[in-house]
């Protein structure tokens, strides 16, 4: 007997698609294996490393705790989609590359949207809360220490970016 | 690490829920599916169908209520966390969510979810426990309303029959010139506690729900015994076992620091706010 | 003029595509196809015999397309796998088949493989499969392993796959003599690399080109590619292993081949469809290799100063079920364990043992870590019975500067003498303590026992022989774009090889550092290549790109004088440009110089056009002369004598708390000499990230076996790596760079260093604030008030 199919639509980054699924189908799979978003990693399939965290309407998930079947009605963000349009790299993604945030880059997408939507949130953030903002999700590589800064710095880009649109739109 | 194969039923109302429901004995609800799909991706459960509350409308309701707040099925951590009418009415259970797991988890998990998933490790539990709080399930014969009391059965198993779905969940409010505290002692950081703590002390009454230390959410009372005995006598009502991250001793060891410790620090938080409201 | 690159902390080139989510891993391979996954089933249980496997049941899955068994294994792929590094100590060795055959010796032991259009399918069909089982008694852990009442291989006796004894002088003797004796009983117990992305291959056969294409998240594409070529019966030249960005190592996929990099080509071609297999969390924890797991006795012999006379060293070492990769981690252990100190007479013993666990294969560090741990340990043992400051005592034992190079009298790893080739110990124990604060430390201690606080300082020391042969090749080819693509053979997994390679070759080539374009693990660049471990890939790598840059440069230079018509002498390279120095009008640049390289007589493009107005070659010769090669390439192997030693000490102050027992570090300190530094900012990177794998490994980490050897914490819910929150809140860093004589860039290897002393160092540490022995690691905090309780009593 073959498994039923559902009729998914997904709206990631801003596009939208029409997947056809079973159910079981993890939101992870369905981003990188039917959408071919192969930017969010699955690390661990049990919730625990945050590499496949991606924002659902702008709050950070785990991609691999959710079925696709119930992303619809949803707006998500992956990795990719943080890139500005004209390809430059957001204020989170440089400071990455100026701290040297990242090694083997297998868990960085998941850092990029959970910093994303922290920097959002709390622009300012205090050393302490930089730390606090990554405390949920695993890095082999870096001991943390570059991915902490990365987030002070993309903290300051940010602020400097606000500010040079304010200034120019005044 | 994928799911077996299940039939998926995505309801619009409780009622449909309940329907189907009844008519799949091998259902499990999922809400936030934050401890279901690790387990159904190990594949150490394997319902014949999911029925997914997430598109019932009004269920992540937060509402206060004579004598307490009232959480709705679908309320994420995240938003019980931040919500000031909570913080206000059962300050409590602001303190225990912050130990949940990490941030992006409770950006999906459900606070209703949690305490019927029925962890003896998970903080919630022992928090509508220790608060004498309450859950409502709507089922093929209607509505009816579990105290905490009833709700925990054993290991990982509440008494909600199959045909069951918890719309929510009521923690009483904090009483005037009460105090609560919660801690918990963790091996890292948003691990689930190798032991937790949660006191509320009224007048003389004084009771701590522990987590991690049995197959249920625990509940002692511990009105009257003097202070340098509050960890001694709760350990008498306790049994603490090993696991591979903590002794049996070491677990004892942390109930007695950590019951001194949560007591000591509800009656303060009794004494600011008496003060405050002053 | 061009700022030399070397020495800087140039922005990674790799960062750019890892930024965007568009890196390439393994499982990204080939995702646009309709690619065919694979499954397997593994052993649930430690030890039994095979009766029967019955997959009738699988069959009858819809999207099912193959199932493989050890009966369906046929040629060299039903011989057991490669004992890759023989050595005649290994009296006893014995490595798995490729599918388990009558016997499984092992939680996760592959069965069966299922191969289906989708994973979800194929772990439904392995879930179909019936395997009867006759249980045998298995052996877990290594004091089971000595007792040998039960035997993990029947043909093993005592469970010993190896005993191997080395000596210097006569250290019983010594010790005899000697006017103090101590003796010491340690532990360190299993871990494992856990990089964030496990392994993981696909396979496509080319039936119109005869030819086998393997992606596979490995340290070494040449050893796979020759493995794969063998076990499939192919020539080598029909197989090519590209190793994609890879998401973490640690010294877990230098192992080859694992059992699905053969099963996965052997599907593909059978089949005739992409196949791959993405291994899953859970089987990464049972089926790829662990570390660590040792139990030491030493005894030591010294004098009033705490000097060395005499130190013998017996232990027993935990290699699993299977000995893939020989004895290299028990080899390191008992060479390296010797650190900076110079112990006079030396005698280490070890017996490498079977246990019915997963196989143990080098983690970074392999096997240092454990012999750091014995060394210091003793280094703390002696101070604490003399009375001395722990620094005084290692100092007396320190290998002078002018003692370089220092020969150990043992033989390394490699087969080579263990013969250190440059070092500053007493510098770097200077700056240790200045760097963590060690003489402030009493009175810090006693003012925070005044409060009721308990804090403890440790400090360890290592060497690490890093750079390893036999050798590393490079190419490097100027194209007629101007652009430079350099190949070396050796895998990437984060270090950033891309960014540092490139600097090496834009110093040497006077390019634009954007210009170059490095190439890894791909056999079709580059053929002849060992792979990625032991710290040797800035070494070997690094050092063949600068002579392949050289050779280049060289034609380069030989060209462009003939073009120019200048002398060699006079020219110089700045950013691509050849020019005759102060005639800076007098040039050509790089892709012109690649154009003229290659006497082809069509112009495809605005560089060879330009290349018309020069004139080279002598119309009297043939265009391209004897003894000359067309394009303008460069191309060289380099292959060191013996390793680089690369050295450093570590200090920690930790806090433990009088009532939970928990331990919280207050500082963390590293001095490090990896000779010449290409890229600080890499290699502070690999410093910190050692350092928090080390607080794993010391702190938090352990592969949790019950006595039936079923692991109890295969998750990362119950196997504790740090996350930021168990990590320092900052690692000081200071750096030593003495060059080593052996390379022409003076480097040693940087890679390991991180993680070698965290046991000894955090044992130390917890010694001190605790004022009880710490013989077991890792420890938590369950396990210190344990120790508490029983010293106590």
């Amino acid at each position: 007997m073959s498994e039923e199919l559902h009729d998914v639509r997904l709206t990631v980054n801003g596009a939208s698609h029409e997947i056809r699924v079973p159910a079981r189908r993890l939101l992870s799979d369905a981003l990188r294996h039917d959408l071919r978003l192969t930017g969010t990693h699955v690390g661990c399939e049990h919730g625990v490393c945050g590499a496949c965290t991606v924002l659902v309407d702008g709050e950070p998930m785990r991609a691999c705790l959710m079925f696709a079947v119930s992303a619809v009605d949803h707006e998500i963000t992956t990795v990719e989609g943080l890139t500005h349009a004209d390809g430059s790299l957001s204020p989170v993604q440089q400071a990455f590359a100026e701290c040297h945030g990242l090694q083997c880059g297998f868990c960085t997408p998941g850092f990029l949207t959970t910093i994303t939507a922290g920097l959002r949130d709390n622009p300012q953030p205090t050393h302490e809360e930089a730390r606090d903002m990554i405390a949920g999700n695993l890095c082999r590589c870096t001991g943390y220490q570059n991915i902490v800064k990365a987030v002070e710095r993309a903290a300051e880009l940010g602020s400097e970016a606000r500010t040079s649109t304010t200034g120019g739109a005044s | 690490m994928k799911p077996a194969p299940f039939d998926y039923r995505r309801p619009g109302s409780i009622a449909e829920a309940v329907q189907i429901l009844a008519g799949e004995p091998n259902a499990k609800v999922l809400a936030g599916g934050q401890s279901l799909v690790p387990l159904l991706s190990m594949r150490l459960a394997a319902p014949a169908m999911l029925v997914d509350i997430n598109a019932i409308p009004g269920l992540d309701a937060i509402e206060v209520e004579d004598g307490g707040v009232r959480i709705g099925a679908l309320a994420r951590h995240a938003a019980v966390l931040a919500s000031p009418d909570v913080r206000r009415v059962q300050p409590l259970v602001p303190m225990a969510l912050a130990h949940v797991a990490h941030a992006t988890i409770r950006n999906r998990g459900t606070t209703v979810g949690s305490l019927i998933h029925a962890d003896a490790a998970a903080e919630m539990p022992v928090v509508l426990s220790l608060l004498g709080g309450s859950v409502d399930v709507d089922g093929p014969s209607g509505r009816r309303t579990i105290p905490a009391s009833e709700l925990y059965v054993g290991p990982l198993e509440s008494s909600l029959h199959h045909d069951e779905i918890a719309v929510s969940a009521f923690f009483p409010a904090l009483a005037p010139g009460a105090g609560v505290a919660f801690q918990e002692l963790a091996r890292r950081h948003g691990d689930y506690a190798l032991v937790g703590a949660a006191a509320l002390v009224e007048g003389e009454s004084v009771e701590v729900g522990y987590l991690s230390v049995s197959d249920v959410p625990t509940v002692v009372d511990l009105s009257g015994v003097d202070d340098a005995d509050l960890g001694e006598a709760a350990l008498a009502q306790l049994e603490p076992a090993d696991d591979i991250h903590a002794t049996a001793a070491y677990r004892a060891q942390l109930v007695r620091v950590l019951t001194g410790k949560v007591v000591r620090s509800a009656r303060e938080w009794a004494d600011q706010h008496a003060e405050g409201a002053r | 003029m061009t700022t030399k690159l070397m020495g800087q902390g140039v922005q990674r080139v790799e960062d750019q595509r890892f930024l965007r989510g568009l890196g390439r891993y393994v499982d990204d391979v080939a995702v646009e196809q309709q690619v065919l996954h694979a499954a397997v089933l593994r052993s649930p249980h430690a030890h039994a015999r095979i009766l029967d496997i019955d997959v009738a049941d699988v069959l009858d899955v819809e999207g099912v397309h193959a199932v493989y068994t050890y009966d369906d294994l046929t040629g060299p792929m039903a011989e057991p796998l490669p004992l890759l590094i023989p050595h005649p100590a290994l009296t006893h060795g014995r490595t798995q088949y490729a599918l388990a055959k009558d016997e499984v010796n092992y939680v996760g032991e592959a069965i069966a493989f299922v191969v289906a259009e989708d994973r979800y399918v194929a772990e439904d069909a392995v879930a179909r499969i019936r395997v009867d089982y006759e249980f045998l008694p298995p052996v877990v852990g290594i004091a089971a392993a000595r007792a040998a009442e039960r035997l993990v291989h029947d043909d093993v006796p005592g469970n010993v796959g190896a005993r191997l004894e080395q000596e210097v002088g006569d250290a019983k003797a010594a010790i005899a003599r000697a006017p103090h004796t101590l003796s010491l009983d340690l532990t360190v117990e299993r871990s494992a690399c856990m990089p964030m992305e496990g392994r993981g291959t696909v396979a496509r056969w080319d039936p119109d080109l005869h030819r086998l294409q393997v992606w596979t998240s490995t340290q070494s594409s040449t050893g796979v590619r020759a493995a794969v070529a063998v076990k499939m019966g192919l020539g080598l030249g029909q197989v090519d292993v590209v190793t994609p960005d890879v998401g973490g190592g640690f010294g877990v996929k230098i192992n080859h081949p694992w059992p699905e990099e053969l099963l996965v080509p052997m599907a593909a071609r059978a089949l005739g469809r992409t196949v791959k297999f993405t291994e899953d969390r859970r089987e990464h924890f049972i089926s790829s290799a662990h570390e660590r797991g040792q139990v030491h006795h030493i005894e030591v012999g010294f004098d009033d100063d705490g000097r060395l006379l005499g130190l013998d060293v017996e232990f027993w070492h935990d290699h699993g079920a299977f000995t893939p990769y020989g004895l290299i981690v028990p080899i390191i252990t008992s060479t390296q364990l010797l650190g900076p100190y110079k112990p006079q007479n030396y005698r280490v013993v070890f017996e490498s043992l079977y246990t019915n666990t997963v196989m143990v294969t080098p983690y970074r560090g392999a096997g240092r870590p454990q012999g750091c741990y014995a060394m210091e340990r003793t280094m703390d043992a002696i101070a604490a019975y003399l009375g001395k400051d722990r620094t005084e005592v290692r100092a007396v034992n320190f290998i002078q500067p002018d003692e370089f190079p220092y020969d150990q009298g043992l033989i390394f790893q490699d087969g080579r003498e263990l013969e250190y080739d440059s070092g500053d110990y007493p510098a770097s124990l200077e700056k240790i303590k200045a760097l963590v604060g060690w003489d402030e430390f009493p009175a810090f201690q006693a003012e925070m026992a005044a409060q009721g606080r308990r804090v403890g300082i440790g400090l360890a020391c290592y060497v690490e022989g890093t750079g390893v042969g036999p050798y590393e090749g490079a190419h490097v080819h100027i194209e007629t774009s101007g652009k430079v693509k350099v190949a070396t053979g050796l895998t990437t997994q984060g270090q950033g090889h891309a960014t540092v390679f490139a600097q090496l070759v834009a110093d040497e080539l006077g390019c634009p550092f954007e210009d170059v374009e490095v190439v890894t693990g791909d056999t079709r660049r580059m053929p002849y290549a060992v792979g990625t471990f032991a710290s040797r890939a800035a070494v070997m790598s690094g050092s063949a790109i600068h002579l392949a840059a050289k050779r280049a440069k060289e034609k380069v230079l030989k060209i462009a004088a003939e073009a120019l018509e200048a002398d060699e002498k006079d020219l110089q390279i700045v950013d691509g440009v050849v020019s005759v120095k102060g005639s800076p009008g007098t040039s050509i640049d790089l892709g012109t110089v690649s154009v003229l390289s290659n006497p082809l007589r069509y112009a495809f493009d605005e560089a060879s056009k330009a290349a018309t107005q020069f004139s080279v070659g002598d119309p009297g010769k043939p265009p391209v002369p004897e003894d000359e090669e067309p394009g303008l390439e460069g191309k060289d192997f380099y292959s060191p004598e013996r390793a680089t030693f690369a050295s450093g000490m570590h200090a920690v102050i930790v806090e433990t708390d009088p009532d939970t027992a928990e331990i919280t570090i207050l500082k963390y300190a590293v001095v490090h000499d990896c000779g010449k530094l290409i890229n600080p900012m890499i290699v502070e990177g690999q410093i910190h990230g050692g350092v928090a794998q080390g607080v794993g490994g010391a702190l938090y980490e352990r592969m949790a076996y019950d006595e039936s050897g079923q692991l109890l914490n295969a998750s990362f819910m119950d196997f504790l790596m740090p996350y930021v929150t168990e990590v320092p809140d900052g690692i000081d860093v200071d750096h030593l760079e003495t060059a080593s004589p052996l390379n022409p860039l003076g480097i040693k290897g940087a890679g390991e260093a991180g993680v070698i002393p965290s046991a000894a160092v955090f044992a130390a540490a917890i010694e001190d604030a605790e004022g009880i022995p710490i013989t077991a690691m890792p420890i938590s905090p369950s396990e210190l008030f344990t120790l508490r309780q029983e010293h106590s009593s």
